[in-house]
């Protein structure tokens, strides 16, 4: 496993004054080849506005105002548009959360494959139709709709297909923002079960976004958790389970309890995120937390600490190592 | 087709409409218009002439207005507008049908040239918008849009045809009585000039707003984020991706639009003394010459009713959602 | 929030300071004008000069004054016009939009043969059969002819709302049609109404200087449009006495401009989706 994408503290606002809101503040994610990382975390804590900003697919009023994105050694978010235009759908692809939307209204599904292969260089029909009805197969739509335009598909029709077009170039790192969120459960697994399977066979990897927390908790290598725009904790899949660190962490799994285990009270989580124009000092979880010292973290902000290699945590239960904050 | 069908409903309605109201309107009239133009032309038509003017206008008759606007009709159906007052013998029909080539093969053109060039052009400040080009553009088309026809075209027809003397600023009317050929042609093509470029220059500037507007709110779509996300190259995501969507409210604004344009280039007609429709509405206005005003309304409702009907046929074909709609 | 943000909207301001500034000049036209605009007792065909700051006409009046007492009779049928017009799209639109059934289809069917009917020619011929000339005529005859388009945007976006939770909670617990409409659906059209009343604003002045040009208009009165109307006549342009015909002309496009300004402005502020980053 080697780095394939460096977002090292990466901080993303949109607008500008007094009404600006930090979607997403010093946030620092490695994501290697052939893995996959889950991000899980409340509505509006800035996922989508973390991944739209890490594959420069933001725009204004959003703005990147501190921070930046490495790909394959390159500073993604400096790229000429020339070449940022190649690493996307062929090097990094995007599932966008609004699946519903994202077809072009008046062209049919196949020439929407077609201007995609097209721009990336594969010139010959065959080859691109033949590419096209493989992940159709894949993603278990009929071939036939090809010819369709979108407004005939159903909406899990329409986030397959929009699936199936970010595998059809084979990149090596696709986001997938909620891509199942309009699936019944059954379709959902095995989709995301067919993605998997060829995932494992092409070694691309995964950035998957849901809050979910026991979806990603099955299908993650890591899972990072943010909160009001922070990462708050990070650990792989398997820790993450057994050992929440995060009071916050752990409120979600509250949450969303793993499949199998008792569904006894689904529960939300008590209170309401912070208002990103104005974020408390201090610990932005602080007013929903249960275990909140009062004097430390209303008045001062969590730095990440690494506690066992491999997992770290913003939070002050937990003090702060000597290696600083970032990840090695 | 439901939406097909609904179309030509209107078509039907309105060109009852417009044909009603030629018969409604000198009935309905206080003070008697009729009256006062048949005594003026007293002594200058001979006999039956008046008599059937009395008829067709519904003055001093003792026929029930039932029977009259079945009389209308037929006269209606057949071709019959009755004489011209102004170019009396002539008729109606002769006047008419001498001079809507001329309007028709002006108008259309400049019409024409005005969407392509004002949909261009919005379409560019759109795509740059909030640069320095769409903040010019903007109001200067504003500024277009809000010039009167006419007064511009008599500065045009100043400064290119007395100042300048790069065309002729008059004898137009001749024009239909010339000889053909390429002399004959290339006479015709510099009288036109100028009120084409008039016309063109003035109805550029409300497709530039409309197509501004309309491109700007198809940028925000998911779609052409999505495009952009495929690597398409920029020409694609402007054209066939946020223009081809942006154009068609185009198509159900046309009937507002053209019947502006149409009304402008009448009047540019008359400062540019261009022997078409527009110029013979005004003789007729100065003359009273009700019976070839009606015409003229007539075949110009009919003709912009033709064009509304062929945009409505241009809309169904780009937008398979329409035509959807037709085929359940 | 929607306020400031019109208050900040650099077009909004451009458009609102020339309405201001056009207003005055009709309002404060007794005090500042130097003549009566009708004395026809001046020198005819002055070129500009102290007395006359923008010289005279062919028939010796002062184009100066009929300029600043021509924006009264502008001004007037353009928002006289424009409110005539959003009272019926409003009645149209949103009422037929929202009672929907027969009534609703003969309304639109009807919005649709006057969208599609070419205005001007539509106004020349009713115009030329009105026998009494002058402004109320030209009022009543440029509102007939252009409500149609307003009432059509204002019905979809009725059919919109009508559909959305909070009108329908609002059906739900009996609150009667009228007090629905007049509480929940015309206050979240206020802005689409406000930019449509600018729109149809910039319609009434153009259209009245066209019908005004042709004489369709009282040419005895003192707009920009029969300004226009006699210079045409008196061939200004070749007399050289081009700021008769150039000025009034200019008049009218800033007005036309301020109105679409607003309109635009309005539009830009009420639909996020235009708006500037
Ligand atoms: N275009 C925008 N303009 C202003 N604020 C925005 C914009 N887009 C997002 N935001 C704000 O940024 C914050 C993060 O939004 P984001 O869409 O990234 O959240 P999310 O975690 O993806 O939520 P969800 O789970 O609902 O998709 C939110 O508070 C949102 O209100
Ligand atoms: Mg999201």
């Amino acid at each position: 496993m080697s780095l394939l994408l460096e977002i090292a503290g990466l901080t993303v606002g949109y607008g500008a004054g007094p009404t600006a809101v930090l979607a997403v503040q010093d946030v620092d994610l490695a994501v290697h080849t052939g893995e996959v990382v889950g991000i899980a975390g409340e509505s509006g804590c800035g996922k989508s506005t973390l991944a739209l900003a890490a594959t420069g697919l933001l725009d204004p009023p959003g703005r990147v105002l501190q921070g930046g994105v490495r790909y394959a050694g390159q500073d993604l978010l400096r790229l000429p548009p020339a070449a940022l235009r190649h690493v996307r759908l062929r090097q990094i692809a995007m599932v966008f959360q609004a699946s519903m939307n994202v077809l072009n209204p008046v062209l049919r599904i196949r020439d929407q494959f077609l201007d995609a292969m097209q721009a990336h260089g594969i010139t010959s029909r065959r080859e691109a139709v033949e590419r096209t009805q493989a992940v159709f197969e894949l993603v278990k739509v009929p071939a036939r709709f090809l010819d369709a335009y979108p407004h005939q598909l159903s909406g899990g029709m329409r986030q397959r297909t929009v699936i199936a077009l970010s595998l059809v170039l084979e990149p090596r790192l696709i986001f997938m923002d909620e891509p199942t969120t309009a699936l019944d459960v059954v379709v959902q697994r095995a989709i995301l079960q067919s993605v998997n399977d060829l995932r494992v066979q092409r070694d691309f990897a995964v950035v998957f976004i849901t809050h979910d927390l026991s979806l990603l908790i099955e299908i993650a290598d890591r899972i990072a958790i943010m909160y009001a725009g922070y990462l708050v904790e990070e650990a792989s899949g398997p820790e993450l389970y057994q050992q929440p660190l995060h009071p916050y962490t752990q409120a979600l799994m509250q949450a969303f309890p793993p499949l199998g285990a008792v569904r006894s009270r689904l529960q939300g989580i008590p209170g309401q995120p912070p208002d990103l124009r104005q974020l408390p000092p201090g610990c932005p979880f602080a007013a929903r937390c249960g275990k909140v010292r009062q004097g430390t973290c209303d008045t001062v902000r969590p730095a990440m600490t690494i506690v066992t290699p491999g997992h770290r945590v913003a939070c002050h239960l937990y003090p702060v190592s000597t290696e600083g904050g970032k990840q090695a | 087709m439901r939406y097909l069908t609904r179309r030509v409903l209107v078509l039907l309605l309105t060109g009852w409409a417009a044909l009603t109201i030629n018969f409604v309107l000198p009935r309905l009239m206080p003070g008697n218009p009729a009256e006062v133009m048949l005594a003026r032309f007293q002594g200058r038509l001979s006999p039956r002439a008046l008599a059937a003017l009395t008829v067709e206008f519904g003055v001093h008759t003792h026929q029930s207005l039932l029977a009259q606007y079945v009389a209308y009709w037929g006269h209606m159906l057949t071709g019959n507008f009755g004489l011209s007052l102004t170019y009396y013998p002539a008729s109606v029909a002769q006047m008419v049908a001498q001079a809507f080539p001329w309007t028709l093969g002006l108008v259309g053109i400049s019409t024409l040239i005005a969407f392509i060039l004002g949909t261009g052009i919005g379409i560019a400040a759109a795509w740059r918008h909030g640069s320095r080009l769409d903040g010019v553009l903007l109001p200067v088309s504003l500024l277009l849009n809000s010039m009167p026809y006419f007064w511009f075209a008599l500065l045009m027809l100043y400064l290119f045809g007395f100042v300048l003397g790069w065309f002729p600023v008059g004898g137009g009317l001749n024009l239909a009585h010339q000889a053909g050929g390429w002399a004959g042609l290339g006479a015709i093509i510099s009288h036109a000039i100028l009120p084409a470029a008039t016309i063109t220059i003035t109805a550029a500037g409300g497709w530039v707003l409309t197509m501004r507007n309309n491109m700007v709110a198809i940028l925000g779509e998911d779609f052409v984020k999505f495009a952009r996300a495929k690597g398409l190259p920029d020409r694609v995501v402007e054209f066939r991706y946020a223009a081809r969507n942006a154009i068609l409210p185009n198509f159900t604004g046309f009937a507002m639009a053209i019947g502006f344009v149409v009304g402008g280039a009448l009047l540019t007609e008359i400062v540019f003394s261009y022997p078409g429709l527009g110029y013979l509405l005004y003789e007729a206005v100065l003359n009273l010459d009700y019976p070839l005003m009606q015409a003229i309304f007539l075949f110009i409702s009919l003709a912009v009713l033709v064009a509304n009907f062929l945009a409505d046929l241009a809309y169904i074909l780009l937008d398979p959602r329409v035509r959807a709609v037709g085929r359940s | 929030m929607t306020l400031r943000a019109f208050l900040t909207n650099r077009r909004a301001m451009a458009g609102a300071g020339i309405l201001v500034f056009f207003a005055l000049l009709a309002g404060l036209a007794p005090l500042i004008a130097p003549y009566s605009p009708t004395n026809i007792n001046f020198p005819p065909m002055l070129g500009p000069s102290a007395a006359h700051l923008l010289g005279t006409t062919a028939n010796g009046q002062d184009v100066l004054s009929q300029l600043i007492w021509g924006s009264r009779d502008t001004l007037i049928v353009g928002l006289v016009t424009a409110t005539l017009i959003s009272g019926i799209q409003l009645i149209v639109g949103i009422f037929g939009g929202y009672v929907g059934g027969w009534i609703d289809e003969v309304l639109s069917m009807l919005t649709n043969i006057f969208l599609v009917m070419p205005g001007l020619p539509l106004m020349i011929i009713v115009a030329a059969y009105v026998t009494v000339k002058g402004t109320v005529p030209i009022i009543f005859v440029i509102t007939v002819t252009g409500w149609a388009w307003g009432a059509r945007v204002l019905r979809s976006q009725t059919l919109t709302l009508r559909s959305q939770a909070f009108v329908e909670a609002a059906q739900l617990s009996g609150e009667s049609r009228w007090r629905i409409v007049l509480t929940h659906i015309v206050p979240n059209m206020a802005g689409i109404l406000v930019a449509n009343f600018f729109g149809a604003a910039l319609y009434a002045v153009l259209s009245e200087a066209g019908l005004e040009f042709l004489g369709l208009g009282n040419v005895n009165t003192v707009t920009w449009g029969t300004m226009l109307y006699w210079a045409e006549n008196d061939e200004a342009l070749l007399m050289g006495l081009w700021q008769w015909m150039v000025l009034p002309g200019v008049c009218i496009a800033l007005l036309g401009t301020a109105f679409g300004l607003l309109n635009f402005a309005v539009d830009e502020v009420v639909n996020p989706r235009l708006r500037r980053t």
